[in-house]
Order: structure tokens, then sequence, then C-alpha cells
């Protein structure tokens, strides 16, 4: 038996919580008590936002998939749904995502090389043919040229009779965290915020079951951000969005049960559970007591949660396995409502078939054999999950207070200032782990001699690519030139008279004009984003 | 001593991961270099105006999406047409084994593939630039 006095190494997470050793009834006492715990799918959803959660109602399966053109990507879809995937989660090319046509010079080696390349609803047509749009929930993961891929896919189900009213699914479209990681940023910050609530306005009143939004703390957990950090800008970033559609008069409740989230799960897997128990509860609260939100819907946090790429190591990448799987444990422990596993060659490559079916049995061995989906929230009422919860949501209130205090997560991303800070983050996490100061097994811990292992891509086709912009012409040459002109037209005056922009953008690619002709229009109007460069 | 050892790292392309180029900014600081760093989707006449600017000595390219034979053959050649007069050229990112031969043949001085401890890039620099 040790002795009650001996000193043991403080163990303490990332997000700056200190861990006892043990811990006793009177431990979460002292943190707030039970009170806020709740039920499940009863305000404030601390246990989860179902009533029954997964014994009714298992987690999607939606791996992140798309390359090449919209053909291959519709194999991939079909391989992906065959093999029991619930849900698609479509990537898109650089391009694509950064408002540029196949054809673009900024686009050349770039076309389907990171995702599918769409230019017109032509290859959205394509990618979908066949797949029931009312029974897969597509998540569409775009977020610059959000407004034309989101266009795309609503002409699209419209098209084959699918009414926008019972349409699901969401799209990333969260440009703010764009500007934090992952950088598919166009135009300046106010108009892109902007552009955001128009799609939050436009899906409010014609696509009501849709998430036109999904918050993704993960860029931003990923860039450096601490467990803590990541929950509190995901919702510092909700708010500021709900916050600029209130303004232009829109009904709370149905602004806000068109959010989603999308958040990390790499690290401490405790500290994950406890980000999202707390996380949840603290949503609820916001919306109710801070924009008197009462449509429940709205006030339950829906997520999408399982990626942790940062977590992963290119050194003995087999291991990435073995975290995907707790990864997995931890989101079904958090009570997520999607998963989308990283793949454990996601450190030197874009997933595999091998490796993404791999992340999908994972998935799967959870739900089926070891027993996940048996009960509501198995780690409540623990001593140690709930005082951790409760810690972590002073620990998340007091960044959201410290984010107020500066100005706003708006005004700290527009100045660069979150960037800066999380990287300062991210290099002291690096340094640490490189001086062996964090243990990482296989990088500074376990070490062993390996055979060189390539990084691998997707061979690049400059035919496929060429193929794209052959496919690109042909529909250029096809369409009622004055049409797509007229709708042009329309989305210039909607866009500089601050009219929403997406029925006009739903004219524009109706017309089938192309992501980079719509995105040009809108940079015609808003210019282009300066990313302020701050360390 | 003839001051610090400059450094541009730049972001050619569409690529919007920004992490690792951060870091390698941050490590060369901590180095004691001067360092640049360009932001995301330069153009390679961009960048390679932005090394004459700033009088880079290493021009640092990063590039995660797989496009790095085409760009880093763009840079090179639009640093040769805009006279740049530095040391070395150097490229970190998710970079194949199977393609260093080819970059070098282009011209890159070295290859640092994410993962590469910061040490390894600092101590290329300072044995290349000798200051």
């Amino acid at each position: 038996m040790s002795s009650p006095d001996e000193k043991l190494p403080p163990v303490v997470w990332e997000s700056g919580i200190e861990i006892e050793p043990v811990y006793r009834p009177e431990d979460v006492e002292r943190s707030g008590g039970l009170e806020a715990v709740g039920d499940s799918g009863e305000y404030p959803y601390t246990r989860g936002v179902h009533p029954l959660m997964y014994r009714k109602r298992p987690w999607t399966m939606r791996q992140y998939s798309g390359f090449g053109t919209a053909a291959e990507t519709h194999e991939r879809f079909l391989w992906l749904l065959e093999h029991g995937q619930t849900g698609l989660n479509v990537a898109f090319d650089l391009p694509t995502q950064c408002g540029l046509d196949s054809d673009d010079p900024m686009a050349e080696g770039e076309v389907g090389r990171v995702g599918m390349a769409v230019d017109t609803l032509a290859d959205m047509e394509e990618a979908f043919a066949g797949i029931d749009l009312d029974r897969v929930t597509v998540s569409l993961t775009i977020n610059g040229s959000a407004v034309a891929i989101m266009a795309m896919y609503f002409a699209l189900a419209r098209k084959r009779g699918f009414p926008l009213e019972k349409l699901r699914g969401n799209c990333q479209n969260d440009i703010l965290k764009e500007f934090v990681g992952r950088g598919t940023w166009i135009f300046p910050a106010e108009p892109s915020i902007r552009l955001v609530v128009d799609t939050m306005e436009f899906c409010a009143r014609r696509v009501p079951r849709y998430s036109p939004v999904s918050v993704c703390g993960y860029h931003i957990r990923e860039s450096g951000a601490t467990p803590a950090q990541e929950m509190a800008c995901g919702l510092a970033i909700a708010c500021a969005y709900l916050e600029r559609a209130l303004e232009r008069g829109l009904d709370a409740d149905a602004v806000a049960a068109g959010i989603t989230f999308n958040f990390d799960i790499h690290g401490n897997l405790w500290e994950q559970v406890a980000k999202f128990r707390a996380g949840r509860r603290l949503w609820a609260r916001l919306l109710r007591e801070r924009y008197g939100v009462s449509n429940s819907r709205a006030l339950k946090l829906r997520m999408i949660a399982g990626g942790g790429g940062g977590g992963l190591t290119i050194q003995q990448p087999e291991n990435n396995i073995v975290r995907g799987a707790y990864y997995a444990l931890a989101s079904a422990l958090g009570g997520t409502q999607t998963m989308a596993l990283c793949s454990y060659d996601e450190a030197y490559t874009i997933p595999s078939e091998h490796a993404a079916k791999l992340s999908l049995r994972t998935m799967q061995i959870l739900m089926h054999e070891v027993g996940l989906c048996d009960t509501v929230d198995p780690l409540a009422g623990s001593w140690f999950v709930e005082s951790t919860t409760n810690l972590m949501e002073k620990k998340i209130l007091d960044i959201l207070d410290d984010i107020e205090r500066q100005g706003g997560i708006v005004k700290s991303i527009a100045e660069g200032r979150l960037q800066a800070e999380v990287n300062r983050q991210a290099w002291e996490r690096e340094r640490r782990i490189q001086a062996g100061e964090i243990p990482k097994v296989g990088v500074n811990l376990f070490v062993e001699q390996e055979a060189e292992r390539d990084i691998e891509f997707h061979p690049y086709r400059e035919q496929e690519a060429r193929r794209q912009i052959e496919r690109l012409n042909h529909v250029r040459a096809e369409r009622d030139a004055a049409a797509v002109e007229r709708a042009l037209d329309g989305l210039h005056r909607a866009a500089a008279a601050g009219e929403n922009v997406m029925p006009a953008a739903m004219d524009a690619v109706e017309a089938y004009a192309s992501v980079g002709e719509i995105c040009g229009v809108l940079k015609d109007v808003f210019g282009t984003y300066r990313e302020p460069i701050r360390f | 001593m003839a001051g610090k050892i400059r450094v541009l790292i730049g972001k050619p392309g569409l690529d919007g991961h920004d992490v690792g180029a951060k870091l390698v900014c941050r490590a060369l600081m901590a180095a004691g270099m001067e360092v640049v760093y360009t932001g995301l989707r330069q153009s390679p006449q961009a960048i390679a105006r932005t090394a004459v600017e700033e009088q880079a000595d290493v021009v640092g390219l990063s590039i995660l999406s797989g496009a790095h034979l085409p760009l880093c053959r763009k840079v090179i050649d639009e640093l040769g047409r805009a006279g740049w007069e530095g040391s070395c050229l150097l490229v970190g990112g998710n970079i194949p084994r199977r393609d260093h031969r080819q970059l070098e043949e282009l011209g890159v001085a070295g290859v640092f593939p994410t993962g590469t401890p910061f040490g390894e890039i600092t101590a290329f620099i300072e044995e290349k630039v000798k200051k």
C-alpha cells in the first residue's frame, strides 16, 4: 500500500485539468454536483441527445471519401454502401474547394487529386446517380464554395424528385474555422459569414431538415488547440453565425436547428468524453439562456466525431489501427451521432480502400460485438467522469469568457490572433514530443528501426484531369449561354444588393454555370481574403 | 558573421494544410534565423518575387497535396526568371521517397518529409548557408 501523502507525478490533461489518482463522491460535489447530469434526451443533454441513444439509433458510419472524377467517386460511394456504410461524406478536390474550375491555371496538377472534381451540376448528377437521397444522408465537405455546391445538391435533389422539405444531410460550410485551419477560404471574413447566414436562412425556410452548417472544432484542434479550446471555439463560432442570423431577424429556433458540429477525437480518452458531455450541456444552456431557443431539436448538440489525424503517426503505422479503435470507442462513449473514423494510412496518404474498410469494420465491431450500444451513456455516474465533466464545463466557459472579453471570436480570427495562439501551442507540443517529454508510442517510446515506409498518393492521372476539362468544355458548349449569363447577372445583383444569394445560386447551377463562374461573380462583389500572418 | 540566415517559407498551390509550415517557421526562428512566411495559395511567381524582395538565402516549400513535382518545377523556373541569388531550395510535406530523386534533379537541395525532426532541417540549412 502506498501512503496517502506519497507524492505522485502530477497528471494534467492537455486542457489544463489536473487529475486526482482517486475520485470520491466529495470530488463530484466539489466540482459542481450531479444536478446537471439529468436524463438522456432531456435538457441539458449531458447524457446524450436521444432518450435511448444507440439502443434505438446507432451512430451513422460515414467515411470521408471521394477522388478523381465524379464517375470514380460514384463507384467508391456504391462500394462503401455495399459494405454497410450508412451515409456518404464527400471529399472534393482543392480547385472545387477553392472555387476554381478544373481549367483554371491555379488548378493545374490538383484536379481530382484529394477529392472529387466538380465543375458543374453535371458532375454532381453523375456522382449521385441512382443513390437514394432520401435514404442515404449525404455530408458535403465544402466551405469556401459551399454556396455553389449546396445549390447543386439541392438542384440535383429537386430534379430527381426528392422534395427539399424532406431532404436530410449536411454541409460543412463553416468558413470561420477555414481561416484557422484547412485554409479553403475565398472571400474576406465578413462576406464569407454573410454567405453562411444566407444558407442558414435558405435552409430554415426551404430545406428545414438539412443542416447547412457543421461547425468544426476539429480543424482548430488539429491546428494546435486543446480539447477545451476546441469545444469553446466551436461553440463561439456557432454562436457567431447564430447571432448574425438573429440580426437578420430570423427565428432562433429554426436557424439553430440547422447547426451541427464536427469534433476531433485524438488524445486522452477521458478528456474527450468529458469534452463531449460538457459541450452538449453548454450548447443547450447557451441557446436557451442567451438566445431564448426552446426548440429541442436545436438545443441538442448533434455531431460527427471520429477523425483525429493529428494523433496518428507515420512511424509503425499499424499502431494507427489500434489508435483508431480507441478513437471510435471515445466517440461512442462521448455520444456521437455520426462517426467518420480516421484511417491508419492517413498520416502518409489519402486512405486506401483497404484502410477505409478497416475503419468501417472497426466501427462495426464496436457496434455489433463489444456492447457499445447496450445502454445509454455507460460512464454516467462515475465519480471521475462526472467530476471531470463539471471541470471541463468550467474550463470551456472560462475560454468562452476570454474570447468575448477580447472582442469575440470573429475579431480574433480576422486579426489572426486565434491562429497565432493555437500555432504557438502546436509548436510547444511538437517540440515536447520531439524532446520526448510527451510520450508517443513508436515516435519517442518503443522506437524501432523500421524499413523505410513510403508516402503514397493515388497516382495522379493527367488523363483524368484532361477528361474533366473536356467534360467542362462540353457542358459549356451544350448549355444555354444566355440563360447562364442571366443567372450570373442575377447572382451578382443579389450579392451586391445584400439579398440572399441562394435562390440566384440555384438558378445559376440549374443553368449549368460552373463553380468557378459562380465564385468568380461573388469575388467580383466581395473581393478575396487576405491572410493575416502572425506568429 | 554577415547577419542572420534569411528563409522564406512558401505554400504554393491550393493546399491549405499549414500547421507543418508554421511549425517549421517557428523552429527556424528558434534556431536564430529570420523567417518570412508567405501564407497560403501562393503562385510560383509570387513566391519567386518574395524570395528576391526578401533576399532569402533559402526558400522552403511546404506541399501536402501530392502536387510537389509540378509545383517545384514551376517555382524553380520562376526563381530563375526572377534572378533569385539564394543558396538553396528545400521542400517539405507529404513527399514520397520515390520522388526525391526527381526533385533533386529539378534542383531541390533537400527534401524533408512530414515527421522530420526540426533539428535536421536547421542543421541542413546551417550547413548549406555559411554566414
